[in-house]
């Protein structure tokens, strides 16, 4: 960063707020229990310990970018304000009717999800428009007024509109908006083709009915927020990570809160894109493991990949259509339920199951000695050797092997016949297969094979378990970066200001008009510079045009990169060349004689990436011997081996460690197996790498 | 020799590896139904055709019909003659998968220059020539091209006049084609998969996983079994069916080690497309039996076994060939509500009240109404569901397909598809049926052409005449109704004309209730009214709620009221 700047990271998550402050080449980083009832105060806390630690005034710091989980929290526990849902008559029930289809095929008991709104809270009108933008029946603005009336009357506080085709034509969207704004207007309206501006109701609807549910919330904490960091002395300007990987101002967050779901972990994966570029990486996979989840993101060339809806809220086992869907520009990434607090059990094929119930900190897994009786992964760990009773998070936390034994004996041992030793390879094996099958799914969903890719490793639980996963999907080399335990939040300091504006507009390629095109990328560009120029008046800005396109016929579109020479001249032949490789890439096929169209139109406007300082190459040193050993368990072969015991902090560049070893650290340890050495980078990364 | 933990971690690779083949197949194929429907499959095999996994799909449809189609494979083709490289298909609806539509494609796997296993799969493609998809066929000749098992390719070469052969004889013959490859390299991925996996073991063959597997799920599946009350019951369903209605007998036999499902006494089959293949009795069947006695053991050929389903051959639940049998799913879906009727008897609080078991699929056919000569022409098929019934302790679900896994599809896409303009899609209030806990809701639908388009509806509804029954007190869910916006009654099945101007307003089934409609908690009921479930009328009428009772409510939820909430 510019020498003497100083810049603030603030991650909300749900055990911890981590704070990093970086004052240009120094780091200073703590982590600050979550205060739920008021989170800004854990913020200030922390912001006051990292400027003692590095000797400044809050008034120093210049930026503060902060992330949250507040938003995500606030949807699954259901704790949003009154809102209602005014949508086209007929179509009452689109976010209760959802796909009409059940998440799991065997479960007879199956319940699923209740809508954000119960029924009496969505409301109709009369009107509609079609699939191209024209009106067939028109809005009656007399029966607004009367239901506008009806709902202030009813103290709703925040209003959601959703009607059909409104991505084509908003117009009664907009009318109704005037009239709310006329007849109630201390509440807040949030109208679905602004929010989230694309085909298929249910998504739009959803996403609608979800912005509006945490608006008044999240403005409320974003306005007490600026406050108490002023109060505080830090009266600097205040951005929020996006979903998408960007930074917002905080005027445009309180008017699309929907878009800071998922910011913290979008945050680590701008993080790993930070790493992957510093080392010149093209193909990374990244893999953040905490106590609860595990969450894998494919980040080509520096980039994490993005998607248009995802899924928040899953209310069974994880499983893919137990939640509700959110439509809006967001990383795309796999999260299980895998962490270091995940339970094992057997079940009734005798097999174990890991996950994904959590200890998590409370009672915590059963070497905490806080009453947990049943196995975590953590307590095979410890089995294992992966980690030291006495160092847990910087000795702390002592960890009891006993417990762990009693339990994984309990629970696993006895009905399977197995010794602890086993039970605990056992527990550990799935969790890591379970991780490693999730790895393997998404990158066939993305057409891509993981044999050519670098892992980047960071949260508290990767470290143990990366190597292993490595092993399992044939990756070669996998970086653990310092400052692992505050990843997000140090990747927040790391991520440009950007907006992403989408549009629906159906065209065939038959029927391609190119002006039209233009036009709507001039609007979308406008649309999403105007966002990010609000937060940066001076930095240049550049666009990123993206189409999604299928074959006529498919129900999935695939998202296809557009040069910017593409969208302002624009071509059907180069849209066409330019959807085969790209369908090619994924499908390894392509289809003559079929229609193609387009669905869906996105541009990103964004500043340039932060400044990367590229690792330098390392003379690497005679492997150092360890001070200590310890028995490990190596997975891959089965057997327990004598493994060297390494603290990080004494591990200058260039020094190698040859596996098995551990390298221990404050919050976690890095497990180098049998199969691996590893290398200290100029960057403080460690490179797992298979031996020649 | 690989320990238990290797092999269970081996087990769950290879089911991870029949997902990845699923979803491959779900994001290239071209068929409506594969992609919104999950009508797919995809299992892997061992040497001797013993299905040792398979992915979980929007299907039940294929439960079966995957973990027999590799033995007629290995029967028809010959082991000895299969060399690296073969892929065999077929669209044999009396060895794949019922009817012509479904396309299961089999490839041997090689390791070490020997053959240890199989992959096959499954999808429904978008036309296979004859008379198009519906039930208007006389005989399965009229149904489309008749592929018999035979080789796709050999040692890697695909078969040219086989390829010529389909181009000629279906509609899209690019899609096909495709549709044919996409499944072939699916089985691909899992064929390297596999490789990968023996490699990183060190093993040779799946003897050893394929025991572990199949002595897990044995045991487990006859532990369920055993612990069942042994007897027998049997129940009996009548249904609209196509030309008359059709009666669904059947008898289900706790028996020690196995579970008997015999179809005897069921009606002969239908003169049009609704008869019904053994092979895809077997899968409902199975999928009824499975759900309520071992929901969480995964489907292969162990833990399959043990359920053995049997229909009197020409009974229109084993149709014999040359029956048509394009529109199998119409009879599939009632199935199990049928069992669930037995399975009632034997195991007490465990299976729902009936439901609206077949999909309410319709199909619009729209032509401009100054002649063209075919162009603007449009076909938009659509998949609705009705609610599912009550359970043992909860309401049925709403609008919800049951048994089948289909997805509805937005209506904003639905419009891009065609001229159509779908005025209403909502939940059906007193459509639940009554009692300690309700059916769920079916729901309403309005659909039309839109101006300067005529319009023709394909309907292919059931429980008309026969809505879905409650269970131990519990009352009927609400029957179909196909009528047009002026009150003209429409058939349940057929294609109808909807004139300019008009639409078809159509009522799908709700789920029945289950136990005595006095034991609903008053709050539940309550719940209901304030959230437009049930009526005014109902609440008073059925479940005796007081006129005070009503009026709290509603003041409520004019306001917005927590009552929902409760």
């Amino acid at each position: 960063m510019q020498g003497g700047q100083a810049r603030l990271g603030v991650d909300i998550g749900g055990t911890f707020t981590d704070v990093v402050l970086e004052t240009g080449a120094d780091r200073f980083s703590t982590k600050v229990l979550t205060t739920y009832a008021a989170p800004e105060h854990a913020i200030v806390e922390g912001m006051q310990r990292v400027c003692a630690d590095a000797g400044i005034s809050p008034a120093r710091i210049s930026q503060i970018i902060h992330g949250t989980t507040l938003a995500t929290n606030a949807l699954i526990e259901r704790r949003g304000a009154k809102t209602a849902l005014i949508t086209t008559e007929g179509f009452r029930d689109v976010i209760e009717m959802r796909s009409e289809s059940r998440f799991e095929q065997y479960d007879l008991n199956l319940t699923l999800p209740a809508p954000l709104l119960p029924r009496n809270r969505r409301y109709v009108v009369r009107e509609r428009i079609d699939a191209d933008g024209g009106v067939l029946v028109p809005l009656d603005g007399d029966a607004v007024a009367a239901l506008a009336d009806e709902l202030r009357d009813a103290g709703y506080d925040s209003v959601a509109v959703g009607l059909l085709h409104s991505y084509v034509n908003d117009t009664h969207e907009r009318m109704i908006r005037d009239v709310l704004a006329e007849r109630m207007p201390a509440a807040m309206v949030s109208l679905s083709s602004e929010v989230s501006p694309q085909m298929r109701e249910y998504e739009r609807f959803n996403t609608t009915v979800a912005n509006a549910y945490i608006k008044p919330l999240i403005k409320s904490y974003l306005g007490r927020l600026a406050d108490s960091l002023r109060v505080a002395g830090a009266d600097c300007p205040v951005f929020l990570m996006h979903s998408g990987g960007g930074i917002i101002d905080l005027a445009t967050a309180a008017e699309f809160p929907v878009r800071l779901v998922e910011s913290g972990p979008a945050g680590g994966a701008v993080f790993a894109a930070d790493i992957a570029a510093r080392h010149g990486l093209d193909r990374v996979l990244s893999f953040d493991m905490g106590g609860t989840t595990a969450k894998i993101c494919l980040i080509r060339d520096q980039t994490p990949k993005t998607a248009r809806v995802f899924e928040v809220a899953r209310t069974y086992r994880f499983k893919k259509g137990s939640g509700m869907p959110i439509s809006i520009p967001v990383i795309d990434m796999v999260e299980i339920g895998a962490g270091g607090g995940s339970l094992a059990h057997v079940d009734a094929l005798r097999q174990i199951r890991v996950g994904p119930e959590s200890a998590g900190s409370e009672p915590g897994p059963a070497c905490y000695g806080r009453g947990g009786q049943r196995p975590a992964v953590t307590d095979a760990d410890l089995i294992l050797g992966k980690l030291d009773p006495a160092g847990f998070a910087g000795g702390r936390i002592p960890l009891d092997p006993a417990q762990s034994a009693q339990a994984l004996s309990d629970a696993l041992g006895a009905p399977l016949d197995m010794s602890v030793q086993d039970a605990a390879h056992g527990l550990a094996e799935v969790v890591d297969e379970n991780m490693a099958n999730a790895a393997r799914v998404h990158a066939v969903e993305n057409g891509e094979d993981l044999a050519g890719y670098t892992m980047i490793a960071f949260g508290g639980a990767a470290p143990l378990h990366a190597a292993r996963l490595c092993e399992k999907l044939g990756i070669d080399r996998c970086l653990v970066p310092s400052g692992a335990g505050v990843g997000s939040a140090i990747g927040f300091l790391r991520a440009p200001f950007s907006f992403e504006a989408t549009r629906s507009v159906f065209m065939r390629l038959s029927a391609f008009d190119a002006d039209a095109v233009k036009g709507l990328f001039a609007d979308l560009t406008a649309q999403a510079t105007t966002f990010v120029r609000s937060c940066d008046a001076d930095a240049p800005i550049t666009a990123d045009y993206k189409v999604y396109m299928r074959y006529s016929g498919q129900g999935w579109e695939i998202p296809v990169t557009l040069p910017a020479q593409d969208a302002e001249h624009p071509d059907p032949d180069r849209f066409l060349a330019l959807f085969e490789a790209a369908y090619a890439a994924l499908f390894s096929r392509t289809v003559a004689g079929m229609e193609v169209e387009i669905t869906v139109w996105a541009v990103n406007a964004t500043t340039p990436k932060a400044a990367v300082d590229p690792a330098t190459p390392v003379t690497v040193a005679s492997p150092v011997a360890a001070r200590n050993q310890r028995d490990l368990f190596d997975a891959a072969q089965g057997i327990s081996q004598i493994a060297g015991v390494h603290a990080r902090a004494d591990l200058a560049s260039g020094t190698t460690v040859i596996g098995p070893a551990v390298i221990t650290e404050d919050e976690t340890s890095i497990i180098v197996p049998a199969s691996r050495d590893a290398v200290v980078l100029s960057d403080g990364c460690i490179a797992l790498q298979r031996k020649e | 020799m690989p320990g238990q933990v290797a092999y269970q971690i081996m087990w769950n690779r290879l089911i991870s590896i029949v997902e990845e083949q699923a979803q491959a197949l779900v994001r290239t194929a071209f068929s409506t139904s594969v992609r919104e429907a999950g009508d797919l499959s995809a299992g892997v095999y061992d040497a001797a055709g013993q299905m040792l996994a398979q992915a979980v799909t929007g299907t039940p449809g294929h439960v079966n019909a995957m973990a027999d189609a590799v033995p007629h494979f290995i029967r028809d083709i010959g082991f000895d003659t299969m060399r690296p490289g073969d892929v065999y298909l077929t669209n044999d609806p009396w060895k794949g998968t019922g009817h012509l539509h479904d396309i299961t494609v089999c490839t041997p796997a090689f390791h070490k220059d020997r053959l240890i296993g199989f992959f096959a799969c499954t999808a429904h493609v978008t036309d296979i020539g004859g008379r198009g998809f519906g039930a208007d066929a006389d005989a399965v000749y009229e149904e489309g091209l008749h592929l018999p098992i035979m080789r796709f390719a050999s040692a890697g070469t695909v078969d040219p006049t086989l390829i010529q052969i389909i181009r000629a004889n279906v509609r899209a013959p690019d899609q096909l084609v495709g549709d044919l490859y996409a499944l072939a390299t699916c089985n691909d991925i899992g064929r390297g998969r596999l490789t990968e996996m023996l490699d990183e073991y060190g093993l040779d063959d799946l003897d050893g996983i394929s025991d572990f597997i199949l002595d897990h799920s044995r045991r487990a599946t006859l532990d369920r079994i055993a612990a069942l009350p042994q007897g027998q019951a049997a129940a009996h369903m009548r249904i609209d069916g196509y030309t008359r209605p059709v009666d669904l007998h059947v008898s289900v036999t706790f028996a020690g080690d196995r579970v008997l499902c015999d179809w005897t006494g069921t009606s002969g089959p239908d003169p049009k497309g609704i008869n019904v293949p053994m092979v895809y009795t077997k899968a409902y069947a199975c999928y009824a039996l499975k759900c309520a006695i071992a929901p969480d053991i995964p489907n292969n050929a162990a833990s399959l076994a043990p359920f053995e389903v049997t229909a009197p051959p020409g009974t229109i639940v084993n149709a014999l060939h040359p029956a048509p049998v394009a529109l199998r799913h119409v009879i599939g879906h009632l199935l199990p509500d049928t069992i669930f009727g037995a399975l009632d008897q034997l195991m007490p609080g465990v299976v729902p009240a009936e439901g609206a078991g077949c999909l309410c699929n319709f199909q619009m056919s729209l032509r401009p109404r100054t002649g063209t000569g075919g162009a603007g022409d449009a076909e938009v098929l659509v998949f609705n569901s009705g609610g599912t019934g009550a359970r043992p302790s909860l309401d049925g679900m709403s609008a919800t397909a049951f048994p089948s896994g289909v997805m509805t599809m937005p209506v904003e896409a639905t419009e891009q598809v065609g001229p159509v303009i779908i005025w209403r899609k909502e939940l059906r209030p007193d459509s639940g049926g009554v009692g300690q806990y309700r059916g769920g809701l079916g729901q309403v639908m309005e659909v039309g052409p839109r101006a300067g388009y005529d319009m023709h509806l394909s309907a292919m509804f059931d429980r008309v005449e026969h809505p879905a029954r409650g269970r131990r007190g519990g009352a009927a869910g609400g029957a179909t109704t196909v009528a047009l916006s002026d009150g003209t009654p429409l058939r349940g099945k057929g294609r109808q004309h909807i004139p300019e101007g008009t639409r078809a307003v159509m009522g799908f089934p709700g789920g029945g209730g289950y136990g005595d409609v006095g034991a609903r908690d008053a709050d539940a009921v309550r719940c209901d009214l304030a959230l437009g479930y049930i009526t005014p009328e109902m609440a008073r009428r059925d479940y005796g709620l007081s006129d005070h009772d009503v009026q709290a409510v509603l003041a409520a939820t004019a306001l917005g009221g927590e009552g929902a909430n409760s």
